[in-house]
């Protein structure tokens, strides 16, 4: 089971450990049954709280000795003591009692300016000595602020004082207080809509600060109705999310997504949240009366006739067909003439998967299928599972699988469609897969393994510094004596790589693992008898690819830097100043105005079918498959859009800028003597040769004019994601991976339509030097136009790094909510970033290998040491460091 | 020069190359075969708790051998010697009925090492630092002496940082450059000592940077107090240390990963001085100068490390090598300041917005 975090980058606090908020905690307390009181703070962390809020303010209790004795038997508690505290109560003597038993980081909850500007701040010094963050109310000597512009005036003030006096602003955390609504009394109106303004303007001018609140205060005057409180917690939550809010006081057990609130409840909760009409409150009251039940609607088509066959044929066909409909029924069916529910997975189920395994194998069956069988298949388990359960209480039987395997993308990366087909293939050959998400550290995934037992770990990663992590992880395996298979696997992942850098350094079995269809063939392998033979195989086949690395490395020819640099192409330049300077961003872009700007011919790659589009859905082998996944996904698009479920945003800007040297200077105005900027290129090492036309040694600088002719350059970063994650993880939970991985797939898409769309409009308006541009989508996606927009990380700026000046620039965490990880991947994933430049002749090139005089100077230009441009370049690099130092 | 020349001095050599910080006192001090007569002394004769073992006091009895071994290591080629006080706090002096004279121990070792120091500046202009050295104590914060009870604690933090403030104050007034915290095996304690070292900046108007210096106690890669190393770094970057690092209790074989992942997070330098290998049956140290050479050799060109040193059962042939090793190869690049929210419990929690 898992227990992610349903909004992405929402910092969740579990509130059950508070006296003021869970009667059942306070009586726990009241009751000195610290025993209990633990249960329930170990249920917040199990529920996915990512801090744990802890507040014995209660009446006949001894404040500063209940949080001591509290939080010492908590640090006592491992699985518990794991996360983050919140010291919460309104009596500093208590906070300052529980941050003296607090080793880790803790946030304060909290400090305010109730008391005045003299203790505000005393409070705010200690605080940071004890080293936590703290959480400051809209709160000052006038008392609490309950209209917008008061929080903003009172969170304004607070930012300041603390700021000025040295406070990180990235540990401040405003609560601008949220308080019940619907409770009767016109001015409590808009004290929902109060917060969300409150939070815009706190986000969008307060930078660093956070902005956090407890969510159960609006519903307060629902107290005794679960399923209203809930919705309104939800939907309060949505807006609140999209106005700023990124820390919430939650609990942590119960939380529902906005998308799948009733929606006629929702609608009510809605008016009476965004205050949207005067009768707002009485027709929630109305609708609360009989909110119990619930409808549900489903719609069923085309030719029935297998539904006339016995039960194990219907469920063979469901699973080849990957028709859910009457999964559940047929299991039961299956299930009531079955001996045990083991049986029925043993039996009919497993024999069908066996023929979609089989009509995969064949090359019958393609991708796309074989995760909609795996959607049937998981349903029908999730139907018997309760059933074994019981059994197993019963009897003591043990299920049975073929192996246990811990499946990861690695720390620092974010991209996770691969990982997830390849998972949802093995889960259909009888495989147990403990999926633990993206971005996860490396002793969580060891820790992982060991726990259950695993079989093998499987590792995934889509960007290139990733690589790096895989190689850490390996080495931990091997310091911490696993033998367990490694398998290696992801876009950027190699043969070679895993040879020359992974498996070296780890004595166990590492296999690189090319694509969904090589999975479980690998797994059955190295799982069954087989294993010493694959294992011998892979050693032997690694060792021939580590030697034909090494004896390819000086081989290639590269020219000095020097001598490349002469060799850089002479343009001449007439530069187009764009119609604005500075950065303009574009928040909520329509998703139906990029639709026309989708290239399909990634997406069916993204599903292991080859070919362009749209010639594939005529193709005479994959041509079946490709029709129904691209029907799929045309349903799935409208709906999308139509839905809203996901939010584009993106933000782009332009400067003038000079070429110097291989750098682009950015300047701050147009009269360029202040540097704003620098971005750092990269040139071509390989020897053309004479003959290649005088075309020359590329590096993206040469497309700005030097030092004397006034040029510029344009910088975007776009994405398609935000909420992508709350969708995958709905389908997911309703056992649909299917739709899960097509709608991650489709964002990934978008994004990329929003970059091309975005790139036309800017060429057309924004710049503006090709305002005459009239091109169809094929041309656009043929790059039959003027001007280019590399990203880092791909073949003309191989440097991921670039991506945080271009984010510095355009504050596009800020104006998009794209961040990047510390290994430069964005997230959410389904993001695009990159540079515009205008120059005719500029064109896509790729830097290939370059050498070490290249990287010095890379490194110096950047203010690295050699070992930091080595580690960020290292895929392109012409030798390799180890060798090349003891040489 | 004064203590903000050398400093400056000090931190443009820290930009520029790997620093050497010395090695073990304890391993030092076994070749002299004290005796019960040296650690009394003339002072202590009529003590009535035994002082033998009590190293630290040897400063105020025998401070020619403490001279002697920090002279050594400077020979050796230290940038920076700490002070023999490593247990020269109220709660471990009290173990000796020696907690009264915990400021004369502090201020007179801080000297001696000052003492040393100044005569190599004087020959060669180069800065040599003292850091003044705060241990663990005997007592942990976070963890109850007995199992049966896990919510008992056998001191507390204001009683822990009173102690730690009397301590700074002797190490101020001797004249120590810089503070190390050091052999951090329970964070709670390192935040009192850093409570108090604050207390003691506000009440001398001399602040010293700040030496963090943690101890992972086993290959599990937590502190004993169980956090991981990220986690342990959330928890006192608050400090914007000078430098945080990890010493003893490990080798350098088994300290490598945790040292890879401290220098993966630090924005400030790094530092690392493990002991010579476990201890052996024999209760000896395994690694020669020779084997750690090879150890520190191959982490400098890892780009992990900006100060390097020897904890326990390391000697001054153990720090030559080290400068061998690490001679002409870069520091670590610092990277900057990560403006997110760190926080965390026993494990790391970064809050993405």
């Amino acid at each position: 089971m898992t227990t992610a975090n349903p909004f992405a980058n929402f910092v969740i606090v579990g509130e059950r450990t508070n006296v003021t908020g869970s009667a059942k905690f306070r009586k726990l307390i009241e009751a000195d049954d610290y025993a209990g009181a633990l249960v329930v703070a170990r249920q917040q962390v199990e529920s996915g709280a990512n801090v744990l809020d802890v507040n014995v303010d209660a009446a006949m209790i001894d404040g500063p000795a209940a949080m001591r004795r509290f939080l010492n038997l908590i640090a006592s508690e491992p699985d518990i003591a794991r996360i983050p505290l919140m010291i919460d109560s309104s009596k500093w003597e208590v906070i300052e009692a529980g941050l003296k038993c607090a080793q880790g980081k803790s946030i304060v909850n909290s400090i305010s300016m109730k008391e005045g500007e003299a203790q505000f701040l005393e409070h705010a010094r200690k605080v940071r000595r004890y080293g936590a963050a703290t959480v400051v109310m809209a709160f000052d000597e006038q008392g609490q602020a309950d209209t917008a512009k008061r929080k903003i005036d009172i969170c304004t003030r607070a930012y300041t004082l603390l700021t000025d006096n040295g406070f990180p602003p990235e540990d401040i955390i405003f609560d601008p207080n949220i308080f019940a609504v619907a409770t009767g009394i016109e001015e409590h109106a808009d004290y929902a809509l109060a917060f969300f303004e409150a939070a815009r303007a706190i986000r969008g001018t307060l930078p660093g600060a956070h902005v956090s609140g407890g969510v159960s205060n609006v519903s307060f005057s629902f107290r005794g109705n679960e399923p209203v409180r809930e919705a309104m917690h939800a939907v309060f939550l949505y807006h609140a999310i999209r106005a700023g809010m990124d820390m919430g006081i939650v609990n942590a057990g119960s939380l529902t997504l906005y998308d799948d609130v009733e929606p006629e409840l929702r609608e009510r909760v809605e008016d009476v949240l965004l205050n949207r009409r005067a009768d707002a409150t009485e027709r929630l009251l109305e609708h609360a009366e009989s909110v119990k039940g619930g409808g549900k609607k489903r719609d069923t088509s085309k030719d029935l006739a297998w539904r006339e066959k016995p039960v194990n044929e219907r469920l063979s066909h469901a699973l080849v067909h990957g028709i859910t409909e009457f999964i559940v029924a047929d299991t039961e069916e299956a299930r009531l003439v079955a001996a045990r529910p083991l049986h029925v997975i043993e039996g009919p189920l497993m024999d069908g998967m066996s023929i979609v395994g089989d009509l995969f194998g064949a090359g019958k069956m393609f991708l796309p299928q074989v995760v909609k069988s795996a959607r049937v298949m998981k349903q029908a388990v999730a139907h018997l599972i309760p059933y074994m359960e019981e059994e197993k209480r019963l009897t003591g039987m043990e299920g049975k699988s073929n192996g246990k395997i811990v499946m990861a993308t690695v720390k620092g990366d974010v991209h996770d469609i691969g990982k997830n087909i390849v998972g949802v293939v093995l889960q259909c050959n009888g495989y147990e897969i403990d999926d633990l998400g993206v971005m996860v550290p490396c002793d969580k995934i060891l820790d992982r393994a060991i726990e259950i037992g695993a079989d093998a770990i499987g590792l995934s990663g889509l960007i290139t510094p990733s690589l790096d992590e895989m190689v850490f992880v390996a080495s931990e395996m091997q310091r911490r004596g696993f033998t367990l298979p490694l398998l290696i696997g992801g876009a950027t992942t190699s043969r070679t790589h895993t040879s020359v850098k992974i498996a070296p350094v780890y004595a166990g079995p590492t296999l690189y693992v090319s694509d969904a269809s090589r999975a479980v063939p690998v797994v059955q392998k190295l799982l069954g008898a087989d294993r010493d033979t694959l294992v011998a195989e892979t050693k032997a086949d690694q060792t021939a690819a580590r030697e034909s690395y090494l004896a390819g490395q000086d081989k290639r020819p590269r020219m000095p830097l020097a001598k490349a640099r002469e060799r850089a192409p002479t343009l001449a330049f007439a530069p187009v100043k764009p119609s604005f300077l500075g950065v303009q961003s574009f928040a909520e872009y329509s998703l139906a105005e990029l639709v026309p700007y989708i290239d399909w011919t990634p997406f069916f790659a993204s599903w292991d079918l080859v070919g362009r589009y749209p010639d594939i859905l005529n193709d005479e082998i994959v041509g079946e498959a490709a029709r129904s996944l691209y029907a799929d996904a045309r349903a799935m698009l409208e709906q999308l859009v139509a839905e809203k479920w996901v939010k584009a945003s993106g933000v782009i800007g332009f400067w003038p800028a000079n070429r110097d040297g291989d750098d682009i200077v950015l300047w701050e105005d147009e009269t360029r003597a202040k540097e704003k900027a620098r971005f750092f290129t990269l040139r071509q090492q390989m020897d053309k040769g004479a003959a290649q036309g005088g075309k020359g040694n590329f590096a993206l600088a040469d497309f700005v004019a030097p030092v004397g002719t006034p040029d510029y350059v344009g910088a975007f970063a776009v994405t398609a994601g935000i909420g992508e994650e709350e969708v995958a993880i709905r389908f997911k939970r309703a056992n649909d991976d299917y739709s899960a991985i097509l709608a991650q797939a489709l964002c990934d898409r978008l994004a990329e339509a929003f970059a091309e769309a975005m790139h036309a409009k800017v060429r057309r308006e924004l710049w503006g030097y090709a305002k005459d541009e009239a091109l169809s989508t094929d041309d656009l996606i043929a790059e039959k136009y003027r001007g280019i927009r590399p990203a880092p990380g791909y073949p003309a700026q191989p440097d991921h790094t670039e991506k945080r000046t271009i984010f510095d620039l355009l504050d596009a965490t800020e104006n998009t909510g794209i961040d990047l990880t510390e290994s430069m991947a964005m997230t959410p994933p389904s993001s695009v970033s990159g540079l515009y430049f205008a120059h005719p002749k500029a064109e896509y090139f790729g830097v290939g290998k370059i050498d070490r005089d290249q990287v010095a100077d890379y490194a110096r230009r950047k203010g690295w040491d050699l070992a930091t441009a080595e580690r960020w370049l290292s895929p392109i690099l012409a030798y390799d460091p180890l060798i090349a130092k003891a040489g | 020069m004064n203590r903000e020349q050398r400093l400056t001095a000090l931190n443009a050599e820290l930009a520029k190359r790997i620093l050497i910080l010395d090695g073990s006192m304890g391993a030092y001090l076994q070749g002299f075969g004290l005796t019960a007569e040296d650690f009394h002394g003339e002072r202590f004769a009529g003590h009535k708790t035994s002082l033998k073992g009590n190293s630290d006091l040897l400063t105020l009895t025998r401070p020619a051998v403490i001279a002697e071994v920090h002279e050594a290591y400077l020979a050796a080629g230290a940038d920076i010697v700490s002070t023999n006080t490593f247990t020269a706090t109220p709660v471990s002096q009290a173990e000796y009925a020696l907690d009264g004279v915990v400021r004369d121990i502090n201020v007179e070792a801080a000297r001696l090492a000052r003492a040393a120091c100044d005569a190599f500046e004087a020959k060669d202009g180069k800065p040599r630092a003292v850091a003044g050295s705060v241990g663990p104590t005997t007592k942990l914060l976070s963890m109850s002496p007995e199992v049966g009870d896990p919510g008992r604690r056998d001191a507390d933090f204001d009683g822990m940082a009173a102690g730690y403030k009397e301590q700074i104050l002797g190490l101020i007034e001797g004249g120590a450059d810089l503070l190390l915290i050091e052999t951090i095996t329970d964070t709670l304690n390192c935040k009192s000592a850093l409570w108090a070292a604050w207390e003691a900046f506000d009440e001398t108007g001399v602040e010293l940077p700040l030496w963090i210096s943690g101890t992972i106690t086993d290959r599990s890669g937590r502190t004993l107090s169980g956090q991981t190393v990220e986690a342990f770094y959330n928890s006192v970057r608050h400090a914007k240390p000078w430098a945080v690092g990890l010493n003893c209790a490990l080798g350098p074989g088994d300290m490598r990963a945790f040292l890879a992942d401290l220098a993966r997070v630090a924005e400030c330098p790094v530092s690392a001085y493990p002991n010579a290998g476990l201890p052996n049956a024999m209760g000896g140290y395994d690694e020669t100068p020779h084997s750690m050479e090879e150890h520190y050799a191959e982490w400098a060109r890892a780009g992990l490390l900006n100060i390097a040193g020897g904890c326990c059962g390391t000697t001054p042939e153990h720090i030559t090598h080290m400068l061998h090793a690490v001679e002409g190869v870069a520091p670590r690049a610092i990277p900057a300041w990560d403006k997110r929210m760190k926080l965390a419990g026993l494990e790391p929690f970064t809050a993405v917005a």
